[in-house]
């Protein structure tokens, strides 16, 4: 006879300690919620891991964990911030993305209808970006032991043949290009926590990258050096970690970056420097000087580099510092952070 | 961004840098102090010094709050905040100021320690409403400008009588501290002061106005010109003291018009006298003790004073006798001068005052200026 067993009560439940047993409550909420929200013939087969195939070429792999507080936030949530975070990693080395899995500590007491919402923005997310999620884990912690859910992620991509993207490539002369204005994650975080309210609703940019990868990738060629996702520690984290990758110095114009003008205000207001702020849609580019004009118009052509600046070059310096002429026609370090930017009380 | 843009354009700037250039004598120094903090982060941010001639030489006073504030200070902040039923509320920049041995309410924090970082004193008020059972203590500091928030926050509660809100006061004041830069027996030790001119802070005297700078103007016959934080107001207000200089003159002058008046915010100043009162002495990190700089709760607030309520034992801990800062505050060095930068003083690892927050003087040029040392010594 089959046991009898209640549905999953999406719209008041919660996830207790049996949906991180190992029991018949686990299988449930994994194909319930997790396999309907991912949906693939990979997951569908039931395994505790999944064969694939892949294309020639290399292979890059990459791993990320997803803390971020709140969970919900304008322009996303932990689970489309999951994919795309680990789909950016991935396209950083030119690569295609193909394959993801998603591991999940969830606190007891999470609700049902919050875990769906997250998943199925994973699912939507993973749809969009062309990957699918092939494996994951679910783990249930005691109340007060996880900040509700904490996601972790795996992922695999293939490097198309030719191509070897690699901070020691960057020469100097070579031009730094970003996709577009800084900060909007960092600040759409913000402005969500310790009831902070800004009169405009600033925007997550949160987004896969792939795409527009591959369309500068085509459109550059070998001209592109390397890429990187300025995710946490910003521009200015992103450049001191290439300059000292790559044995330059760089110098950029800041009357050059784009910071949307509801950021740069939030960030005024809380003593907060854009070029520090976490993005989640953004790239750098290094690339050759006689690259760097097709590489721009292609990036601003497409929807997620339509902001994309050329915003200076690398030079010599065995310092390895990144200076910026500002825009009041000054020059200044951007260093490196010292710890987390934290606002300031004067 | 309105209101803020306009003070940020750059042919302006470039006019009244023109100007700064054609007036100065280039025959004479101008060394000129900026007390605040925020002015420094200003200078650093914006990159002004490339924008002065050689002989005009900004030295970066002792103007934070947060660096200004001794360890022994932390220290105390640090038994309270780990007391368990104490829920302590701070600002976000106090939270990595170290106090004796490494000890920071950052880690605090992390060995267990409820400590909130707060972006008000309405926040602190509010956790207080919301957790009866627990004692909640704000971290009150800041120079003139923050006071009246305090001094609002401490009127709520009493409005509220909520019996489970205090203070841990650490309020200071800038004309003190300025006066002590000119004529404390350190300098003895330390060597001649020289300083022209000080651009004195806007914020500040948006509550007590310009007039408690005339007596210190006249008295040490330094000009004093109140400067805005925007890179224009900076530049202007550096050109206001190069023709004081030149003139020979030595008056409080007001660059920050738009906001700032003779005589303040009276009501502001009111409320802040009616509930704090002077501390004999008050030690700052840098400048040792410094007599009349601070404030504390008067008896009739004692419910609401921390120090009292927990009965707070006054924690002094030595400054590192390597550490420059004394002479750096007051212009007799640069953070170049002293042995401890960028070798075990970091803005990682701050030793002394000057490293300690973003607005300090080394601090502001190891994060944005020490490009320039290494250009000078290429030079040279």
């Amino acid at each position: 006879m089959k046991a009898h067993q209640r549905k999953l009560d999406i719209k008041n439940g919660c996830v207790d300690l049996s949906h991180g047993s190992g029991g018949r409550a686990m299988a449930q909420l994994i194909s319930g919620l997790f396999h309907s929200a991912f949906g693939n013939e990979w997951l569908a087969r039931g395994n505790d891991q999944s064969a694939f195939d892949v294309a020639a070429g290399r292979m890059v792999m990459t791993t990320d964990g997803y803390v971020v507080s709140p969970l919900f936030f304008p322009g996303g949530n932990i689970g489309s911030l999951a994919v795309h975070g680990t789909v950016n990693d991935i396209a950083m080395a030119g690569a295609r993305p193909l394959y993801l899995s998603a591991s999940f500590i969830i606190e007891e007491g999470f609700r049902f209808s919050d875990l769906k919402m997250i998943a199925e923005s994973m699912g939507e997310a993973a749809r969009a970006a062309g990957v699918h999620i092939i494996t994951g884990d679910t783990k249930v912690v005691e109340r007060g032991k996880a900040d509700g859910l904490f996601i972790s992620t795996a992922g695999v991509g293939v490097v198309p043949d030719g191509l070897d993207l690699s901070a020691e490539k960057a020469r100097v002369g070579d031009r730094v290009l970003i996709s577009g204005t800084l900060g909007d994650h960092g600040v759409a975080i913000m402005s969500k926590r310790q009831n902070l309210a800004f009169e405009t609703e600033i925007v997550s940019d949160s987004a896969s990258l792939h795409d527009l990868v591959a369309k500068m990738v085509t459109a550059g060629g070998e001209g592109i050096r390397l890429m990187r996702d300025p995710t946490r520690g910003g521009l200015a984290a992103a450049l001191n970690e290439i300059a000292q990758q790559s044995g330059l110095g760089f110098r950029v114009q800041e009357e050059a970056i784009p910071v949307k003008p509801g950021v740069a205000a939030a960030c005024e207001l809380l003593g907060l420097d854009p070029l520090y702020v976490a993005n989640e849609g953004k790239l750098v580019a290094i690339v050759a000087p006689e690259a760097a004009a097709a590489v721009l118009a292609t990036m601003r052509a497409h929807p997620l580099g339509c902001d994309a600046a050329d915003i200076g070059e690398a030079v010599a310096d065995d310092h390895h510092f990144v200076q910026m002429a500002t825009s009041f026609g000054g020059g200044r370090i951007v260093d490196w952070l010292s710890g987390e930017q934290l606002p300031r009380i004067c | 961004m309105k209101y803020a843009d306009e003070f940020r354009d750059k042919e302006i700037a470039l006019g009244l840098a023109n100007a700064i250039q054609s007036e100065a004598d280039p025959q004479r120094p101008y060394r000129f102090m900026e007390f605040c903090g925020g002015h420094t982060h200003a200078i650093s941010r914006y990159g002004l010094e490339d924008m002065l001639p050689k002989n005009v030489r900004m030295i970066h006073g002792p103007g934070c709050p947060v660096c200004v504030l001794p360890a022994g200070r932390i220290d105390m902040a640090i038994r309270l905040a780990e007391r368990p039923e104490i829920i302590f509320c701070v600002y976000g920049d106090l939270m990595r100021v170290p106090g004796s041995q490494g000890a920071s309410l950052l880690k605090a924090k992390a060995k267990g320690a409820d400590i909130r970082m707060v972006y008000s004193t309405i926040d602190a008020l509010r956790i207080a409403e919301e957790n009866p059972q627990r004692q909640i203590v704000f971290f009150a500091i800041g120079f003139e400008t923050t006071t009246p928030p305090t001094a609002v926050m401490i009127r709520l509660a009493e409005k509220k009588q909520l019996a489970n809100f205090s203070v841990f006061c650490n309020h200071v004041l800038t004309p003190p501290a300025m006066q002590n830069i000119l004529e404390s027996p350190d300098i003895r030790n330390i060597g001649r002061v020289e300083i022209d001119g000080f651009v004195g802070p806007a914020h500040v005297s948006t509550i007590i106005g310009t007039a408690p700078y005339e007596f210190f103007a006249e008295e040490f016959g330094k000009p004093v010109v109140i400067s805005g934080f925007e890179p224009l107001d900076m530049m202007q207000a550096i050109l206001m003291l190069v023709r004081q200089v030149n003139e020979n003159r030595h008056e409080v002058e007001n660059q920050y018009s738009r906001a700032v008046k003779r005589d303040g915010n009276l009501r502001a100043k009111e409320e802040v006298s009616d509930i704090f009162e002077l501390r004999d002495q008050f030690e700052w990190r840098g400048l040792g003790q410094v007599p009349y700089s601070g404030l504390k709760l008067k008896r009739a607030f004692a419910k609401y004073d921390a120090e009292a309520r927990f009965d707070m034992k006054e924690l002094r801990v030595a400054d590192n006798p390597a550490c420059e800062c004394g002479a750096i505050l007051r212009g007799v060095k640069k953070p170049v001068d002293c042995k401890l930068f960028g070798t075990v003083c970091t803005p990682e690892t701050p030793i002394g005052s000057c490293m300690v927050s973003s607005e300090g003087a080394c601090a502001a040029h190891w994060t944005y200026g020490r490009f320039r040392d290494h250009q000078q010594r290429r030079a040279s």
